[in-house]
């Protein structure tokens, strides 16, 4: 196999992996930020237990997160070289403040929080409880924007063979990348919110520490309630967006072949690629697709057959996560408008208390299924109409040198991966320490 | 001075100041076998960094930003040409940081104790390979006419590389020893610092063979020549080097760490002076190498990020400056009973 397909594959591997991680620390930050305050307000132990509780897990989480990101920002350098040299004028400056802004906020503070509880008075703690938050948050909105370049890119100009920047403003008031970071940072709350409900669940269904997981799950609802409803109107709004913006991407979301006004959509579709065409469409709601892409009936929506063969991104996969995502995200509502209206009775609610413990991995899945949506999506490119995948690999490197980095990263990972979802495992069924 | 010339200097900041400051965490990780004798010694160890060590860290990444932003051609050579090299560090790093977070996770002799050894190997090989990958680019790299690396990992693995991986874990090992000698308490104390005492004669010996073979083997004296005020600079190692082994005599363990901090950002800036204004000069052909010049962004990129880092850099320095204040004094029981510690 060629570096090319091996280096997708790699970065695939390492970006989705290190996404498993990443939305619970922008999510659980919050919630264990707001616990510690109300600590601090209220006098109140079980808060401090809370804090303790969650923060444990949150650091385990963060611990893998923060060390499997390390290996994102190199592998530009390492395996997308001419990419890098093509465009570090722009992503290699957003990529740049990330670090200088955000990220050493975010790693100085979380070791002050571990190491500091009896160096600093409680007030002060819990804002460095906040300044982890803002930091990983602040990081979000960095790596966004980088990623929302290479969705839109502006701001900029192609001279001395290559992309320079010629508006920062534009660059930093990129809507597509702000879009990204609303969706992306909405799901997360939606991943901490049912990380703390369905581990809750897990005890409240054991009666365990009852009244300690009453309260935590109490606290996550509202959050999971309205991230569960924003991430879906705004992700209408980005849809609108991708429709402008990648037409393309559009077309292989919905699997649209044919270029229409009044475009209807199906909500039982099996995409045929090969033929070009859906070998069954049923369930007809007409100008649906015109709607949702453009809010109006009568608009045009271009078909994948009127974009060059060449510059159509990978439909099956495109579509299928487009499905997984939007699908989740209906059963998130609705999970989450049953959560609301047991509230008060939560410890007595097997059915829901089982539902909400399984429900634990969906969110996830969802953010890496949105991630498969905007990344395969934007194939065959790797900045959106500027420069192909095809032309941003290293010359210098060969397969072999891939084979070896991509094994070990499988590897690496694979033991990261289990030893961290084992220790999370049995931290949350340890349950918190006496009061 | 131009702004190709600010980032170059600053380039140099960047990574002169991770040097500086994972230096200690690293070298202390890898002194684990020799100073520690007990499981509380090694908690002790562990501990002594673990406040610091992930904010450390992010000044490789801030480095590595840097460069992508300020130098994309050299951020792209430099990666794509020292691939398995910086892979190896990569996951180096990766295991170095899990291990501080998973050894004491489980109550279990056998689990720590893998965690113990991957974390000592870990932090001995990113010391080697930080020393391999700098002596190659002070000595040039194998770099064409398009800034393609013609080589393969064995390329680095010259004698000169390799004296720089000693030179960089001799010197970790010294800043670490200090820090030991300034974080713990007791038996453990007394060992790092007499340990210190040893590792000071051998840095030295070290560094001055160092700077003799790189007399012999690069071209980054010429600079000096040229300009001789700069020697200033390798003086300032000099002078650091020696204040550290005053200050150790006497145990004031800060002053102590300070001079050596100062040791290993004068070496550093004595290299990053000897290349400029190339950041990987080319062994095969002087016109070929990467400079500051044929490698930067635009102006635009370079005014931008400048004022980033001037607002950003002071900052960071001080949040962390104050996070070592509060973490200054030697630990002792109470730090380890403490629900949180490693």
């Amino acid at each position: 196999m060629d570096p090319l397909f091996l280096s997708r594959l790699q970065f695939a591997a390492a970006t989705f992996f290190h996404f498993l991680f990443v939305p619970l620390t922008l999510g659980l930050s919050l919630l264990v930020a707001t616990m510690e305050t109300k600590w601090v307000r209220t006098g109140d132990k079980t808060y401090l237990r809370m804090t303790k509780f969650w923060g444990k897990l949150f650091l385990i989480n963060f611990a893998i997160g923060v060390v499997t990101g390390i290996t994102l920002e190199f592998q530009f350098g390492t395996n997308w070289s001419r990419y890098s040299a093509y465009v570090g004028d722009i992503f290699g400056s957003l990529l740049a403040i990330e670090a200088t802004a955000a990220f050493f906020l975010e790693s100085t503070f979380i070791a002050v929080w571990v190491f500091g509880w009896k160096k600093l008075s409680p007030r002060f703690h819990a804002t460095v409880a906040w300044l982890i938050f803002f930091g990983a948050n602040i990081s979000a909105v960095w790596i966004l924007l980088a990623n929302g370049w290479m969705q839109n890119p502006v701001g900029y100009v192609i001279r001395n063979g290559r992309a320079e920047l010629e508006s920062f403003t534009a660059v930093i008031t990129n809507s597509f990348g702000w879009q990204q970071f609303l969706h992306t940072v909405s799901g997360s709350f939606l991943v901490g919110a049912m990380f703390v409900m369905g581990i809750s669940a897990w005890h409240l269904l054991r009666k365990s520490n009852v009244d300690f997981f009453r309260r935590s799950f109490r606290l996550a609802l509202p959050l999971g309630i309205f991230a569960s409803l924003f991430v879906a109107v705004q992700g209408h709004f980005h849809g609108n967006e991708v429709a402008s913006v990648q037409p393309a991407k559009l077309a292989a979301m919905e699997a649209h072949w044919e270029t229409t006004d009044h475009a209807p959509m199906h909500l039982l579709v099996l995409p045929d690629p090969e033929d070009e065409r859906n070998s069954m469409e049923f369930i007809k709601l007409p100008s649906m697709l015109s709607i949702l892409a453009y809010n109006d009936p009568s608009a045009t929506v271009k078909g994948l057959k009127d974009f060059p063969e060449d510059e159509r991104p990978p439909v099956q996969l495109t579509f299928w996560s487009f499905r997984i995502m939007v699908g989740l995200g209906t059963l998130f509502i609705a999970l989450m408008g049953w959560a609301w209206l047991k509230r008060n009775d939560i410890e007595n609610q097997k059915a829901l208390l089982w539902a909400l413990l399984l429900a634990i991995p969906l969110p996830y899945l969802a953010l890496q299924a949105g991630w498969a949506v905007a990344e395969v999506g934007r194939q065959p490119w790797i900045v959106y109409g500027i420069m192909r995948t095809s032309d941003a690999v290293s010359p210098a490197i060969n397969s072999a040198q891939v084979w070896f980095s991509l094994g070990s990263i499988v590897a690496i990972y694979t033991l990261l991966g289990i030893t961290g979802f084992w220790l999370i495992v049995h931290y949350a069924k340890k349950g918190p320490k006496a009061a | 001075m131009d702004l190709q010339a600010i980032w170059f200097f600053l380039w140099g900041l960047l990574w002169a100041v991770f040097f500086m400051l994972d230096g200690y965490d690293l070298g202390a990780g890898a002194l684990m076998p020799v100073l520690a004798k007990n499981e509380r010694d090694r908690r002790m160890i562990l501990n002594a960094s673990g406040p610091f060590w992930d904010g450390n860290e992010v000044w490789l990444i801030t480095a590595g930003g840097a460069t992508f932003a300020a130098f994309p051609a050299a951020y792209a050579a430099m990666f794509s040409g020292l691939y398995t090299a910086l892979m190896l560090l990569l996951f180096m790093l990766i295991l170095r940081g899990v291990s501080f977070e998973f050894r004491g996770k489980v109550e279990s002799a056998a689990w720590q104790r893998t965690w113990d050894w991957l974390h000592v190997v870990s932090s001995f090989v990113v010391a080697l390979l930080l020393g391999v990958a700098f002596a190659n680019i002070f000595r040039g790299l194998p770099l064409d006419e398009q800034g393609i690396f013609q080589g393969g990992l064995l390329t680095l693995l010259n004698p000169y590389g390799l004296a720089g991986g000693v030179l960089f874990v001799v010197m970790f090992f010294l800043h670490g020893a200090l820090w030991l000698g300034l974080r713990t308490d007791g038996e453990l104390q007394k060992r790092s610092q007499a340990m210190a005492e040893k590792l000071w004669i051998a840095f030295a010996i070290v560094l001055v063979l160092f700077l003799a073979y790189t007399a012999v083997e690069t071209q980054l004296f010429s600079n000096y020549l040229r300009w001789p005020v700069l020697l200033i600079v390798p003086l300032l190692a000099v002078i650091g080097l020696i204040a550290t082994r005053t200050f150790l005599g006497s145990r004031r363990m800060w002053p102590a760490m300070g001079a050596s901090a100062l040791t290993i950002v004068a070496v550093t800036f004595f290299g990053i002076i000897g290349l400029f204004p190339a950041l990987l000069p080319s062994r095969l052909n002087p016109g070929w190498s990467v400079t500051a010049y044929n490698s930067s962004s635009s102006e635009l990129t370079l005014t931008i990020m400048l004022v980033v880092v001037g607002i950003f850099v002071p900052i960071v320095i001080a949040y962390q400056t104050w996070a070592h204040i509060m973490f200054a004094k030697p630990m002792g029981d109470e730090d380890l009973d403490h629900e949180e510690a490693y």
